[in-house]
């Protein structure tokens, strides 16, 4: 599937806004996702969210990602 | 258990009315009990010294005086507090914050902290502490901390640059070249704080063994728990904290500031000790949110169709970075549907105090810059500002300007909800006008863990982990009796404290009624399982054969038909002998949280002699997914819309040429007063979040974010200026009508 | 710091203390009488978290001494209820949801009951003005305004 990358996170990917990785859950993704882009470590560590078809996913990473779904990847959020 | 979150679009039968909150009577007669308000045997009275200075070295601190005062039972500096972070940044953040290392970053850091036997002892304690200071150049300006030879913070930052966060999509450049219309415009906001009456204060025990408790006044004792007992060394479980009645937070309550050092100082001194911050500390040094500046251009269609828009915000955050640039980076733009959009959050160091979410932080900046110049590019196409929006505006579908593709929102619905309100026709006076302006904020979900106990004669404790800083009791209340098919009455909810669930999260992000509410709703779901093998005990029949409706269990199927149903109240009777008490518990990671949108609309009429703005008439459209008490729905729409008022027309850190903050109090810093305010209308819409089975989104912060612009737009169209600058204070719209 | 000897009375009961010359109202309320109801917001009368009545005067708790409590009569929060029926405006309060935290609402309990003892009848911008001296940074004011009224209408009907 096509993962779009967010704004800071293109930089630790070699610039690209989407790339193409095959995943079925969320610690999938991000593990194959760090394995090919090192540099995503720092990013991790402060926090990354999923976005699975508009609803965002922050924390729960045993999350299946159904076929065909827009997926993309942001920061993690806070709040007040 | 795994339960399906889907929205489940049932009828509810109590969920949307509106009871009183079980925590009503005390707090109307002065029972209830808050940070400051309570004690133990043998307390002592902690009290802070705070650097004078904005940046200074820290050469010494002498205090032998202090020690020797009859009465004084600890001392701390920071060589009490070792460095036991490991490596992680944002803690080693959090303990220098809370009492400076070899500098004192801004007018107020903790320098120092003392536990004497009472409060004039503490006092003169202070006074006999001797801090030798080598003062250093101080920066206090968002813009000026970024230029070439600014005094440099925090040695590990290029400059005073904390990080530069790009979102968007397109190509900005290209749009504009398709733009018939192209407006451009730089903004700024002044800095705020949260404003929360009750300042922050603990009560911190710690014995020799290094088991503690903790009581205070907090919007996330579970992340309190965890930080101190990082900080200090302590094993998590070994540090109980409850948290007390919480006087406010809307963010400011998320961070730990003089709880460590309060358990820092009752470890040494073996007693209790009372840590309660002066008005003057909260403004000097918690977290309020940052000052900003910003640069917007926008180009556009003569029909209104935008081609190209950019901003870039640049946030103070204090003296330590923060993800406050990112965030506001991710906010800009997301009402609107934009081929071509761009926002840089920008987060920038300077000898200010250390920066805390504020409600929906970053949001109402950013906010402020887009929502003003499209107003202005409204007026350069001479379209309606409604139309205008609506033109653009983002649907189901569409690509945010953070990214993901929208599933469905809320933002049309307001914009339709404020064209046909009767406020947008209401006629306007000599020097009135009226503005609106649109908000945005994500809501998050997070770690949540839930009890729920059934006693024999069938009403209900729920136990949550999530602080109550609105009225969230009523609503969990509303939500169990509601799943459980039994009267609001029968649910007393209430927030166990750090040793009695597992962990939950801060309540932040208006996540306390979407998490807690999930997690509650589960924990009905698995306590109803356990009463139906209970019935089936109790009819001898197989569970299979027992489903559960409206608060009953009901056997089905030709054999057992003719069963009378049995109630919650019958099964919960029989418990003692069908296998004990009746339980059910969920924890769960709630994602899933729906974004929110929010339009408010606002009448002001501005004094052209004094300059002094009146806010005439205000009116707050929000999606709350579901508004599950809904006057505490329309009690965050107020008093965030309140808030933002008080952020747009009146509220400002001030700085000398010193580095020190000239208006630590009320009296100069002025938030809202009763007779500032009109009446705030609210309308409620509800677009189901699809990913909660009530379909709550959260409610809690969008409102703040639409009113710096909706005023700055309705004080533009009165006094026929546009004003750039918030706070719109007197001087600066005087100083604007005579620019002009 | 010598000590202070001070005979009061406090929600109709007769009190003693000894209290620093120096030591605020407030603190005497809350840590020598264990009346917490009264809060401290500011401690420079800028907020009215603290209001107490002294002598039927509507004050600042925590800009009087302990010390100027002297043959005085002191009503706080904790005096409002009579038994276990609560003043109108305490169960208005409840009805309105005019309180979120509540860190405020025993100010604005004092200060509204003290309003509606001298205008039983006030117009919403006599309610603004008399409250203007006590913050509430939940709220926006909307329905603690509504409160009052509400209650200013209970009490007009007790009355008849």
């Amino acid at each position: 599937m096509q993962v779009g990358l967010s704004g800071p996170l293109r930089a630790a990917a070699n610039g690209e806004a989407s790339i193409h990785i095959e995943a079925e859950t969320i610690r999938e993704l991000l593990n194959r996702l760090l394995e090919r882009y090192p540099a995503m470590k720092q990013h991790m560590e402060i926090g990354i969210a999923v976005s699975i078809d508009g609803a965002i996913y922050r924390d729960n990473w045993t999350t299946k990602i159904p076929e065909g779904a827009d997926v993309y990847l942001l920061p993690r959020i806070a709040g007040g | 258990m795994q339960h399906d979150q889907s929205y489940t679009g049932q009828d509810f039968k109590v969920v949307g009315s509106r009871p009183k909150r079980p925590d009503g009577i005390d707090k109307v007669t002065g029972r209830a009990r808050y940070g400051a308000d309570m004690s133990a045997p043998g307390q002592l009275v902690a009290l802070m010294l705070r650097s004078p200075h904005a940046h200074a070295r820290i050469v010494k601190i002498d205090t032998s005086k202090a020690e020797k005062l009859a009465g004084v039972k600890a001392v701390l500096t920071a060589a009490d507090l070792p460095d036991l972070t490991n490596g992680n940044a944002g803690d080693y953040a959090t303990l220098e914050n809370c009492m400076a290392r070899d500098r004192a970053l801004y007018d107020g850091h903790a320098v120092a902290a003392v536990a004497a036997i009472d409060k004039s002892t503490a006092k003169k304690a202070l006074k006999l502490i001797k801090v030798t200071y080598e003062k250093l150049d101080h920066v206090t300006d968002v813009d000026e901390a970024l230029k070439q030879g600014a005094p440099q913070i925090q040695p590990a930052c290029d400059g005073n640059l904390g990080g530069r966060y790009e979102f968007g999509h397109g190509d900005c450049e290209a749009g504009l070249k398709e733009a018939d219309v192209v407006i451009e415009k730089s903004f700024k906001t002044g800095q705020t704080h949260q404003g929360y009456i009750e300042p922050h204060a603990c009560l911190a025990t710690v014995g020799p063994d290094g088991s503690g408790e903790l009581w205070v006044t907090t919007q996330g004792h579970f992340t309190y728990r965890n930080v101190c007992a990082t900080l200090l060394g302590m094993d998590i479980a070994k540090l109980k904290v409850t948290s007390s009645e919480i006087g406010g937070g809307f963010g400011g309550k998320t961070h730990v500031w003089i709880e460590p050092v309060a358990l820092a100082l009752a470890r040494k001194a073996n007693r209790p000790v009372k840590m309660v911050m002066s008005r003057e500390e909260v403004f000097k040094a918690s977290g309020p949110t940052c000052a900003s500046s910003m640069d917007v251009k926008i180009g556009a269609k003569k029909d209104g169709t935008i081609t190209s828009a950019f901003i870039e915000c640049r946030y103070s955050d204090g003296a330590f970075p923060g993800i406050w640039g990112m965030l506001g980076g991710m906010t800009a733009w997301a009402c609107y549907d934009l081929k071509n959009c761009q926002s840089v959050g920008v987060d920038v160091l300077v000898n200010r105090p250390k920066v805390a979410a504020y409600r929906a932080p970053s949001a109402p900046m950013m906010a402020f810059g887009v929502e003003s110049t499209l107003d202005m590019l409204a007026k350069e196409l001479d379209m309606d500002p409604v139309q205008l929006r609506l033109k653009n505006v983002a649907r189901e579908g569409t690509q945010s300007s953070y990214g993901p593709v929208y599933g469905p929102i809320g933002i049309e619905p307001t914009l339709e909800a404020v064209r046909d309100h009767p406020h947008m026709k209401a006629k306007l006076g000599p020097n009135q006008g009226r503005g609106m302006a649109c908000g945005f904020w994500f809501n998050i979900g997070g770690q949540t863990c839930s009890d729920l106990n059934i006693g024999v004669d069938g009403t209900v404790n729920l136990t949550v982990g999530t602080i109550d800083v609105g009225g969230a009791r009523a609503s969990l209340s509303l939500i169990a009796a509601e799943e459980l098919g039994i009267s609001y009455d029968d649910v007393k909810t209430t927030i166990g404290d750090t040793n009695s669930l597992g962990h939950n999260d801060t309540t932040e992000g208006s996540r306390g009624t979407f998490s807690s509410g999930m997690a509650t709703i589960f924990a009905a779901r698995e306590a109803i399982e356990v009463m139906k093998s209970r019935a089936a005990q109790m009819w001898d029949i197989p569970i299979e054969a027992v489903s559960w409706e409206n608060g009953h269990a009901v056997a089905t199927g030709a054999e057992h038909g003719n069963l009378p149903p049995l109630s919650l109240k019958e099964i919960a009777a029989e418990s003692p002998t069908t296998g004990g008490p009746i339980a059910g518990h969920h924890e769960v990671t709630a994602d899933g949280s729906g974004v929110s949108f929010a339009s408010h609309i606002v009448d002001v009429e501005v004094d052209p002699e004094t300059g002094r703005t009146q806010v005439l008439r205000y009116t707050v459209v929000q999606d709350a997914g579901k508004a599950i008490h809904p006057d505490y729905v329309e009690g965050q729409f107020q008093g965030g819309a309140a808030q933002g008022i008080g952020w747009a027309l009146n509220e400002e850190y001030i700085y000398g040429e010193d580095g020190c903050l000239q208006n630590p109090g009320f009296l100069d810093y002025r938030i809202p007063v009763c007779s500032d305010l009109p009446f705030i209308d609210t309308k409620i819409l509800e677009i189901p979040n699809p990913n909660h089975p009530y379909g709550i989104r959260g409610v809690g912060e969008t409102s703040i974010v639409p009113p710096l612009a909706a005023i700055g737009n309705a004080v533009s169209n009165a006094a026929g200026v546009r004003m750039d600058q918030v706070p719109m204070s007197p001087p600066r719209i005087l100083k604007a009508l005579e620019q002009a | 710091m010598a000590g202070v000897h001070v005979s009061t009375t406090v929600n109709g009961d007769p009190v003693e203390y000894v209290c620093p010359a120096d030591e605020s109202l407030l603190d005497v309320l809350r840590d020598r009488l264990g009346l917490t109801g009264a809060k401290e917001g500011c401690g420079t009368g800028d907020c009215g978290a603290c209001s107490i009545t002294l002598d039927g005067q509507l004050v600042c708790s925590c800009l009087v001494l302990g010390a100027e409590a002297e043959g005085k009569k002191i009503t706080t929060v904790e005096g409002m209820a009579d038994g276990e029926n609560l003043h109108p405006l305490q169960r208005q309060f409840i009805d309105n949801a005019a309180l979120q935290c509540g860190i405020c609402t025993p100010g604005f309990l004092v200060a509204g009951k003290a309003l509606l003892d001298r205008n039983p009848d006030p117009s919403v911008e006599e309610i603004r003005y008399a409250l203007a001296g006590n913050l509430c940074r939940c709220t926006g004011y909307d329905k603690i305004v509504r409160a009052v009224q509400a209650a200013a209408k209970d009490l007009q009907k007790q009355k008849k």
